[in-house]
């Protein structure tokens, strides 16, 4: 315990160590955070939605904290339906049966660009006849334009943007542009935003009794959420948060593997000899040779995408490696102790010395070689998404890097899309690095600086 | 230790012959262990490759599918009666498979495979061409080589000299501010070459657009030969940047504490009570006794240069060796995968069999066989 402790204070006198340890527990809490905010099948179902889920986002565009940064405002998207913003309904009955709907809704637009899209979500209940909606945009300025008008089927999606009659209508000018430029423009080439309060009004009649007709406005604008989004309108949030565990977990599970394994081979090896020193020689010698990364590729392509099986594959061909020659070397020297030779005088069995009496010396020398080689194999994780060998169902951040390229984020100018996943192997990476060279200093005062 | 042959008497005779002998069998007991390693590295690379044979399977139905769907396709086989077609399907099927081999069991293909690249005889791929056309393994990964050989070969050889002159000189000025500073960026190694290059992608090509994205040359290719040469230059700044980042400070810090550790040996301050200039003790006292580690790290790149690097190649779409290798595997042609692999195993081999030797030499320390 009084070891502990002074270890404890040897790791507070680095500076390094303590903003480590510090960025390590935060990304510890994180993970945990993400993934009792998102429970596991959550995040899959989120990852792997389509339209149905992510259809209020828009596509491609960065996180809404830009704003903060510039001068000029980006429109954030928003939605307004029943039970968010402003949106009144008014129904009246006739006495036909039929009734009319009035849809209004208002919204602020104070922002100096144009939104990506405007997307409306008609839901209708009819027995035979389609209800009829007719939609009216009204500028603040006072401006009233025919937007369309259209029998409503059950499901419907009314986009802005693709209605070609009303893009002709507004002098070839792309609706969601047209609708929110000031008449008033300098150049008209370039048309401004008209900042104010914008209405849309649905006047829709229905025909039968029990017929019903509702809508969603949504505003797909050019930053949305804390993290963006990517081709499929996903929100990068989900799969920043949940590459969290994913990293953690693999870099982890795998360093720890990969180390305790090396030391414990190495130590039966060093202390049988004989035929089971030789042939642990002998595996190391054919490892060696043998290509890692074209190995984990193989099995990655051939025998399963599954992220445990290529760790497992990654922990297995990093055991037999130069690190348990070194071992080897250490142990050889262990072995011809005299506390061994004591613990041999009173009887002691072979596991009771190679556990009790061989790697408890090796603990120091392993634990910084532990830490050190976690950032390794977190970025081993995203190196084989990079080339398109992850896990196909959990989002992970090597994979956000994977998408992006393959999008070519770098030369559409969507620059957060790689920076986001970027930035957080970066900082696991050089806080488990920092940590590790504390720890190392510590443990191995030999190597300890002036 | 025994000594087979002795037939002179003499004291002197008997001591020459006796190292000859010895040198003689650890040579051979090392090129045979050598060789077995080689061979039991690459069988295993065929057995992976293959997945043990399973990937005869997706082969053979990949065959059926596509032969299938060409029949389908083809008008012409459309009129034939439907007896005759299936006949000729099934001997198309037959003829393919019989094209790649699947016809013979895997095992016995298995040791096919590890004989014909034991004796380098590489064969033709099954599915890649070389850009000029060919099917042979050799044209193929010939084509490659070059690429590869300029960018790994540049990075590598930039990164050993720099390094290890810069470490020489922190070594001299040690706990200086340099040095300092080389500790604290060491970390930086931790992070792979192909996220440097995401990195230098975006600030030199995207925001800057000052170098290509990536590529070997620019399109259209130059004619002109200077002109090639200075468009790959400027197509190889970046890739090799991010390989050269990647280890650059770990790889000083290493050398350097490598030079340290032998410059705190008795007899160096035995030399420096001597009186002897530093550039002297440096030469003669620092720098001999490390020569077998430099000249093992050197050889060791040369051979590290031949794998290529697979993810840095991918990103900047070098048309190398590592990217050849990884699209193989997407193909799931053993041969290319095969004939890379045994280069690789036999360069490995001969280069610790030659280093042995060289150890030797250089080291008195060492004794072959003791």
């Amino acid at each position: 315990m009084n070891n502990f402790k002074k270890t404890l204070q040897d790791i507070a006198r680095y500076p390094s160590a303590i903003i480590g340890a510090f960025v390590i527990l935060v990304l510890v809490g994180v993970a945990i955070y993400a993934m009792l905010a998102i429970p596991y099948q959550k995040a899959i179902t989120l990852w792997r939605g389509g339209e149905d889920v992510w259809f209020m986002n828009p596509k491609n565009v960065p996180p809404a904290w830009f704003n903060f940064f510039t001068a000029k405002k980006q429109p954030v998207s928003f939605v307004i339906n029943d039970q968010q913003g402003q949106m009144t309904r008014e129904v009246k009955t006739h006495s036909d049966g039929s009734q009319s709907i009035t849809l209004t809704y208002s919204f602020d637009y104070q922002y100096d660009y144009f939104p990506q899209d405007i997307l409306l979500y008609f839901k209708a209940q009819f027995q035979a006849k389609q209800p009829f909606a007719s939609l009216v945009w009204m500028t603040p300025d006072g401006r009233k334009i025919q937007v369309s008008n259209f029998g409503v089927p059950n499901l419907f999606t009314y986009r802005f943007s693709q209605d070609t009659v009303l893009q002709a209508k507004l002098h070839g000018i792309s609706p969601q542009i047209a609708l929110f430029a000031d008449p008033k423009s300098p150049d008209p080439n370039k048309p401004v935003p008209l900042k104010g309060t914008y209405q849309l009004v649905i006047s829709g009649v229905t025909w039968e009794p029990n017929s019903d007709l509702t809508c969603e406005f949504v505003l797909h604008g050019q930053v949305s959420g804390l993290a963006g989004t990517d081709n499929y309108r996903r929100d990068l949030m989900v799969a920043l948060l949940w590459g969290t565990p994913v990293a953690l977990a693999f870099g982890l599970i795998a360093a720890g593997g990969t180390t305790f394994l090396t030391m414990i081979i190495s130590a039966i090896g060093a202390w049988y000899g004989g035929w089971v020193d030789g042939l642990i020689q002998r595996i190391t010698e054919v490892n060696l040779v043998l290509p890692f990364l074209p190995i984990l590729i193989m099995v990655g392509t051939l025998f399963s995408h599954s992220i445990w099986v290529i760790l497992g594959t990654a922990v297995a061909l990093s055991i037999f490696t130069g690190q348990i020659i070194a071992y080897r070397a250490i142990f050889m020297q262990v072995k011809e102790s005299t506390y061994v030779e004591a613990a041999k005088a009173y009887g002691a069995s072979n596991w009771r010395i190679i556990s009790l009496y061989l790697i408890p010396r090796m603990i120091p020398t392993l634990i910084p070689t532990l830490v050190l080689s976690v950032p390794s194999f977190v970025f081993l994780e995203a190196s084989l998404a990079v080339l398109g060998l992850s896990d196909p169902t959990l989002p992970t951040w090597g994979k956000i890097i994977d998408d992006a390229f393959n999008n070519a984020a770098l030369y559409n100018g969507w620059y957060y899309w790689i920076l986001e996943p970027a930035a957080l192997l970066m900082i696991t990476g050089v806080s488990f690095a920092l940590l590790g060279f504390a720890l190392d200093r510590i443990f191995n005062p030999r190597l300890r600086e002036a | 230790m025994a000594v087979g042959v002795q037939v002179e008497t003499g004291a002197a005779k008997k001591k020459s012959s006796g190292t000859f002998t010895r040198v003689a069998r650890y040579t051979v007991s090392r090129l045979v262990m050598l060789f077995v390693t080689t061979v039991i590295s690459v069988y295993l690379t065929i057995l992976i490759a293959n997945m043990g044979g399973y990937v005869d399977t997706i082969m053979k139905a990949e065959i059926r599918e596509n032969t299938t769907s060409a029949f389908m396709n083809n008008k012409g086989l459309q009129q034939m009666a439907p007896a005759t077609r299936a006949t000729l399907l099934q001997a198309t099927i037959a003829q393919q498979e019989n094209r790649l081999g699947l016809n013979t069991p895997f095992p016995i293909r298995s040791f096919r495979y590890l004989g014909n690249a034991l004796t380098l005889n590489l064969g033709s791929a099954q599915q890649m061409t070389s850009d000029s056309g060919s099917k042979q393994v050799r044209l193929i990964i010939l084509e490659r080589l070059p690429a590869t050989l300029l960018l790994m070969g540049t990075s590598e050889l930039f990164l050993f000299f720099s390094t290890l002159f810069l470490a020489l000189a922190l070594s001299r000025h040690y706990a200086s501010f340099w040095d300092k500073l080389v500790i604290a960026l060491s970390p930086s190694s931790t992070v792979p070459p192909w996220f440097y290059g995401i990195f230098l992608i975006l600030i030199f090509a995207a925001l800057l657009h000052l170098l290509p994205f990536g590529g070997l040359v620019d399109a259209p290719v130059p004619t002109n030969p200077v002109d090639f040469a200075l468009s790959a230059l400027k197509h190889l700044i970046l890739p090799a940047s991010s390989l050269i980042l990647a280890s650059f400070f770990l790889s000083i810090y290493n050398w350097r504490t490598f030079f340290l550790i032998y410059s705190s040996e008795d007899y160096v301050d035995m030399a420096k009570a001597k009186g002897l200039t530093s550039r002297n003790i440096e030469r003669r006292y620092i720098l001999r006794p490390t020569l077998p580690t430099i000249v093992t790290q050197f050889a060791l790149l040369l051979i590290g240069v031949w794998q290529g690097a697979i993810i840095t190649e991918t990103v900047f779409l070098w048309p190398g060796l590592g990217r050849t290798l990884f699209r193989a595997i997407g193909f799931y042609d053993t041969p290319v995968i095969v004939g890379t692999t045994i280069i690789y195993a036999y360069l490995l081999a001969l280069t610790v069999f030659i280093l042995d030797i060289v150890y030797a030499l250089v080291d008195p320390r060492v004794k072959i066989g003791g």
